[in-house]
């Protein structure tokens, strides 16, 4: 039986808004974008050496990438958002890997799987170009040669945790 | 005796007019033969009964800069009988050239644009003599000696950057 | 009045298509460019070298010791098999042989790693084909292979434990049990991938008669491994130039009848089977006693003895800052890689460095072939004339 008067209303009123605060999160779009982005990042297909069998492997049974929303590699580039440099970039293959990043669509983001993606890694001549950051931005380095696949997970939820950070200042 | 060296003793006693050098050497036979008569050469291994008949191997050996520089090898193999030769020709000056041997195998052909590609060695008579490796607009042939390893100075101990090949640096040939 | 209809003369011309260098299923940075007639190839170029990486210069400015590094990073699918072939090459331009538990280890490791490379391929070419689940079960048994590795070496792939002379050390403890519960169980996984794949109606409308490649074709292009068995070539390294004691094991050497893909995957499923048989036969007999060569002048002094010696110490430190410096001389040492001879040519002039290495690779001249095998087929099966070769492109541009 409802009680009528000021106090019993403001009570009812108290109840609602609790009832509000529980059921309805409040964020910024950004950030809300930024948590979208950073459960569903679709990796590049882009295998080049040593480091893309061990990318494969953090995809296959045992790591299991999918964990993290990123089990779907795709072959084109235009419907990734990540490129895993995952191996060593000749000069012969830079135009074409700078190629492949300008293909992919905003927002976009790369990983330098290995020492030789990193900075050129135990080789050091004319063939190679010392680390893939001279052609394109690189947002996350792994060391390994090659990583383990639980160091690139780690550099994936390194990745992650940027892009929430930088929510909004892209 | 070895298979190998018998096999290259009856080709040398086949061409007669031919210079033919044999080395032995860890029980692998090597065999020294003019550039010019290469071909000839070849051929009578691949055709010998019990001969060579698959190339396994073309490549070529750099040793600025000692005259002739070049040498190119040949590895040849026979699966049955087992046996196993390698003719070797040598070749100098910078602009070296030497005959195809793509006549003989169609395993020549990409073994001889490496080798162009790589040590600038013209093989005459080759179908499509191109760069294979490196870009085509490349300078240069990297496996020549005088060719730089064009390394990086790398941070090593106190940050002193240091070539990585000068660290262990090259000693004097011992006899 | 009379219309006069004319219709356009028919015309036909080549189509010239661009496959690669970044594609899914050329199994790294291959580029194709085909000459296509409605869907029929009429010609193929390989384009190679995206992934040249100068290791035969690169190895020409380092020791003999340093370089051991770097045949891992040329094959990156058997790793064990091609830090053995660099260290064999070594091995005979100084005329020493390892210790015989080092030889019959590095046998059941080499095997392993083939084991490897061998279901990777399996995973790998499944996946192109749309099997996709294979490729889950394969890694699965190729991560307890590199477990086994891992605990011996330190390192899942790039190893870094065979030394000029023996191994860097002993095996661990468990080794045996451990290589022995995983032979135990590979046939039964081996016989699921069979159920999967060999009786699979789709499978074998896709790989039978397709990508025939004649033995002709494989002796005048010098394809070798599981591309040239395939055809008919018999010939193993293992068998026709013995190494590392393979003669004194019992096995056989699988060889396909058409030359077709099919056959090259039934060669590549008992070449697993067989060396599996020869882990058994290694681990019987796996000696005791040292691991590495005792020779001052090539191997490292225990380092027990370091510390007794001076004659120890001025050793090592003679082959740490300087290594070893082998005869003058060339010499070729080959092993059976799973993509066929892999061989090293070492040159040397008495120095610690080599004068030249060379890289004799199966991967290159088998892709050699690929023209050959796709000539008037359909270009769909380029995609799977591809996977039954097997390349990896670091061994094909090096």
């Amino acid at each position: 039986m409802a009680v009528a008067g000021p106090a019993a209303e403001r009570a009812a009123a108290d109840g609602e808004a609790a009832q509000f605060e529980k059921r309805v999160l409040t964020t910024t779009v950004d950030r809300m974008v930024a948590w979208a982005r950073r459960g569903s990042i679709w990796p590049a297909q882009f295998g080049l050496a040593c480091c893309a069998i061990e990318m494969m492997g953090a995809a296959a049974a045992r790591f299991d990438m999918a964990r993290f929303g990123s089990e779907l590699f795709r072959a084109s580039p235009r419907q990734a958002d990540l490129l895993i440099v995952s191996g060593r970039v000749s000069q012969k293959m830079a135009p074409v890997l700078r190629h492949i990043y300008d293909q992919m669509l905003e927002p976009k983001w790369v990983i330098a799987m290995g020492d030789c993606a990193s900075c050129g890694g135990v080789f050091n001549n004319y063939a190679l170009v010392q680390g893939v950051d001279k052609i394109v931005p690189v947002d996350v380095y792994v060391a390994g040669c090659p990583p383990r696949p639980e160091a690139l997970l780690y550099g994936f939820m390194k990745l992650q945790e940027k892009i929430t950070r930088t929510a909004g200042r892209r | 005796m070895s298979r190998a060296a018998e096999l290259a003793a009856q080709v040398r006693g086949r061409l007669a007019e031919t210079d033919l050098q044999l080395v032995e050497f860890r029980d692998e036979t090597t065999v020294i033969a003019p550039a010019e008569q290469i071909i000839d050469v070849l051929r009578t291994f691949r055709d010998a009964p019990d001969g060579t008949p698959v190339l396994t191997d073309l490549t070529a050996v750099d040793r600025f800069p000692a005259e002739p520089r070049f040498e190119v090898v040949y590895l040849l193999t026979g699966y049955a009988p087992p046996v196993r030769v390698r003719v070797k020709a040598r070749l100098a000056g910078d602009t070296p050239s030497i005959a195809s041997a793509t006549a003989l195998w169609p395993a020549a052909n990409w073994l001889e644009r490496e080798v162009y590609d790589l040590f600038g060695i013209r093989f005459e008579g080759h179908p499509n003599l191109t760069r294979i490796l490196l870009p085509d607009d490349w300078g240069g042939h990297p496996l020549r000696k005088d060719f730089p390893l064009t390394e990086e100075p790398v941070q090593f101990i106190n940050h002193v950057p240091r070539i990585p090949g000068a660290i262990i640096p090259k000693t004097p040939p011992r006899p | 009045m009379e219309t006069e209809i004319t219709t356009p003369e028919a015309r036909t011309e080549t189509l010239t298509i661009n496959m690669g260098p970044q594609h899914p299923s050329t199994h790294g940075v291959l580029r194709l460019v085909l000459e296509l007639e409605g869907e029929v190839i009429m010609g193929t170029t390989p384009v190679i070298g995206y992934l040249h990486t100068g290791f035969e210069k690169e190895m020409e400015n380092r020791t003999y010791h340093q370089n051991i590094v770097f045949p891992a990073r040329i094959e990156y699918l058997a790793t064990f098999i091609e830090e053995t072939a660099y260290c064999l090459a070594v091995e005979k331009l100084l005329g020493i042989t390892p210790p015989p538990r080092a030889e019959v280890a590095r046998v059941i490791l080499s095997e392993l790693s083939r084991i490897a490379s061998h279901l990777l391929w399996l995973g790998s070419s499944a996946l192109d084909l749309n099997v996709s689940s294979l490729f889950l079960y394969t890694f699965q048994d190729r991560e307890e292979i590199l477990d086994i590795l891992e605990m011996v070496t330190g390192q899942r792939m790039m190893h870094g434990y065979v030394r000029i002379g023996g191994l860097q050390w002993d095996m661990p403890d468990g080794f045996e049990a451990r290589v022995r519960r995983f032979i135990d169980h590979l046939p039964g996984r081996l016989d699921e991938s069979d159920r999967l794949l060999t009786d699979n109606l789709i499978w074998r409308k896709r790989t039978e008669g397709i990508a025939l490649l004649t033995k002709d074709d494989a002796l005048r292009y010098g394809c070798t491994g599981p591309i040239g068995r395939g055809s008919g070539v018999n010939y193993d390294v293992r068998k026709t130039f013995p190494y590392s004691g393979y003669d004194q094991y019992e096995f056989d050497v699988p060889l396909g009848k058409n030359g077709d893909a099919f056959d090259r995957y039934l060669v590549r499923m008992e070449e697993m089977r067989q060396s599996r048989r020869i882990i058994q036969q290694a681990l019987d007999r796996l000696p005791g006693g040292p691991v590495l060569v005792d020779d001052r002048k090539v191997a490292l002094p225990p380092r027990a003895e370091l510390v007794r010696s001076m004659e120890a110490v001025i050793h090592q430190f003679k082959l740490v800052s300087e290594g070893l410096h082998p005869p003058v001389g060339e010499v070729y040492a080959a092993v059976e890689a799973p993509r066929g001879e892999k061989g090293y040519y070492v040159v040397s002039d008495g120095s610690n460095r080599p004068v030249r290495v060379r890289v004799r690779s199966g991967s290159f001249n088998n892709l050699q072939a690929l023209p050959v095998m796709v000539y008037k087929g359909y270009i769909s099966d380029v995609v799977v004339a591809v996977a039954s070769i097997d390349i990896v492109l670091g061994d094909v541009d090096r």
